[in-house]
């Protein structure tokens, strides 16, 4: 299983958890964790990539083992620990305004 | 005993305020979405339980929010507004092309012929309905697509389609305005659309009465005069007595015709309302006093309405979704301001009090009356 953190707005519409759990075939990459989320839960569909393009939106940041996967591939795989269930993945509202 | 319901959505949250008829004791209810920008809720006619609220954030997108029990509980529904066809391109500020991107929902506008149909004006301006109760949406196209449509261009707001009023006698006629469009109207259902403004005029653009461009803040009717419409434009208050084919001036002896809201009294359809703001870039009342000003005449002739309203050291804005009036005898009138006060009216405006003073900033007011 994948550990996914959300960040708390996202937590409040999904009506969960500071953490979920995602099961995903294969190595894990950002894409298919986001597509289990979503299926998981439709409501977050729109709220992390958009609807057209799938690109994560700007505002929001991916981070893992002390790393910004943000701009890496969306089919690249996620480090070991992630796909070991030992790290989660960090979905991050991006620190702006106040 | 009739009651009302005051929806407010403010810069982080939404709030329902209930009283009944008397309007004197008041409920305040929220924040529900805390922490998101809520531009706009708004009930249907036909089933005012019904409730749909525009939630956004720039950092997590758009959210549809519908209640089936008058806002005491709340479903997301569908939230994917998706332009038709290949977007195109419209003016950037700068006057350079810009790519056409959904940014959010400004408003929200429940059918009056049918419970499941709801209008949604969004930013970048165009103009979606669902038919399945908010599920799914599917651009009006023919609106974005009139041939003016790359020239349009943002106003400071962004360019947003704020606008939609639906005529209570024909399903098929919709108006809708634009900033800094202008004001279109559709007659065959929204599959195409005429901008209707004639007689407008803004020092603003190259050509001041060019066909489309002028930014048009708010337009409002009343329900028994389908055909005459009020218009607060960014500067001017305007008023068409035929649908929109043309307008005049009727500003009158307003201090300052630069607004945002305008509505309409509503047993009275020659009484309507605007509050002033200085300037376009002094988004605040005129001599920091915060006034009302009503016409019984349908415009020209305009009375200050100060009691109960802060008349000094006043600094706020009042947006230009954020006033509203219920149906009861006599006439309710309701507004909110910047500061996050939501001011109330149980006499058409004679005076004025606090329904709240410290919510966030507000964006929207809408009053339901309620048997």
């Amino acid at each position: 299983m994948i550990r996914v953190v959300l960040p708390p707005h996202l937590r409040t519409l999904a009506r969960v958890g500071e953490e979920v759990e995602v099961r995903v075939e294969g190595p894990p990459t950002q894409r298919s964790v986001l597509d289990a989320l979503e299926a998981g839960y439709p409501v977050l569909r729109g709220t992390i990539r958009g609807h057209v393009g799938q690109r994560r939106r700007p505002f929001v940041r991916f981070f893992a083992c002390e790393q910004d996967l943000s701009h890496d591939s969306p089919d690249a795989p996620l480090p070991d620990a992630v796909a070991s269930g030992a790290e989660p993945l960090l979905i991050v509202g991006a620190m702006a305004g106040g | 005993m009739s009651r009302v319901r005051v929806l407010v959505g403010t810069r982080k949250g939404a709030f329902v305020l209930t009283a009944d008829g008397t309007r004197k004791k008041w409920d305040v209810g929220g924040p529900h979405f805390a922490g998101w920008e809520i531009y706009h809720l708004k009930g249907s006619p036909l089933d005012p339980e019904r409730l749909y609220a525009s939630q956004t954030s720039g950092w997590f997108g758009q959210v549809i929010q519908r209640s089936n029990d008058g806002g005491k509980s709340w479903e997301p529904t569908g939230n994917e507004f998706t332009y038709d066809g290949v977007p195109g391109t419209h003016q950037w500020y700068d006057g350079t092309p810009h790519p056409w991107e959904f940014q959010r929902v400004w408003h929200l506008e429940p059918s009056l012929f049918d419970p499941d149909t709801i209008y949604a004006g969004v930013e970048d301006a165009a103009l979606f309905r669902s038919t399945d109760g908010g599920r799914t949406w599917h651009e009006l196209s023919g609106l974005r697509c009139h041939g003016s449509g790359p020239h349009w261009q943002p106003g400071a707001g962004g360019m947003c389609l704020h606008t939609i009023v639906q005529d209570p006698g024909d399903a098929k006629r919709l108006y809708i305005a634009i900033s800094a469009a202008g004001a279109f109207r559709t007659d065959d259902g929204g599959q195409t659309w005429q901008p209707i403004n004639r007689g407008l005029r803004s020092q603003g653009i190259p050509d001041p009465d060019a066909e489309v461009g002028h930014c048009v803040h708010r337009i409002a009717m009343h329900r028994s005069r389908p055909g005459v419409l009020f218009m607060q434009k960014h500067w001017d208050v305007m008023r068409s007595n035929d649908a929109g084919a043309s307008w005049v001036e009727v500003s009158g002896n307003l201090p300052t015709d630069f607004g945002f809201p305008i509505d309409v009294h509503a047993h009275e359809p020659e009484t309507i309302y605007v509050v002033p703001i200085k300037s376009d870039s002094e988004h605040y009342p005129p001599e920091g006093k915060l006034r009302v000003y009503r016409s019984r005449t349908g415009g020209n002739e305009w009375e200050a309405l100060t009691k109960g309203l802060p008349q000094r050291d006043c600094y706020v804005n009042v947006l230009r979704d954020a006033m509203a009036v219920d149906s009861l005898d006599s006439c309710g009138v309701y507004f909110g301001t910047t500061g996050g006060q939501v001011y109330a009216s149980a006499d058409a405006g004679d005076s004025w009090a606090p329904i709240v003073r410290d919510l966030p900033a507000v964006l929207s007011v809408e009053v339901q009356t309620l048997p």
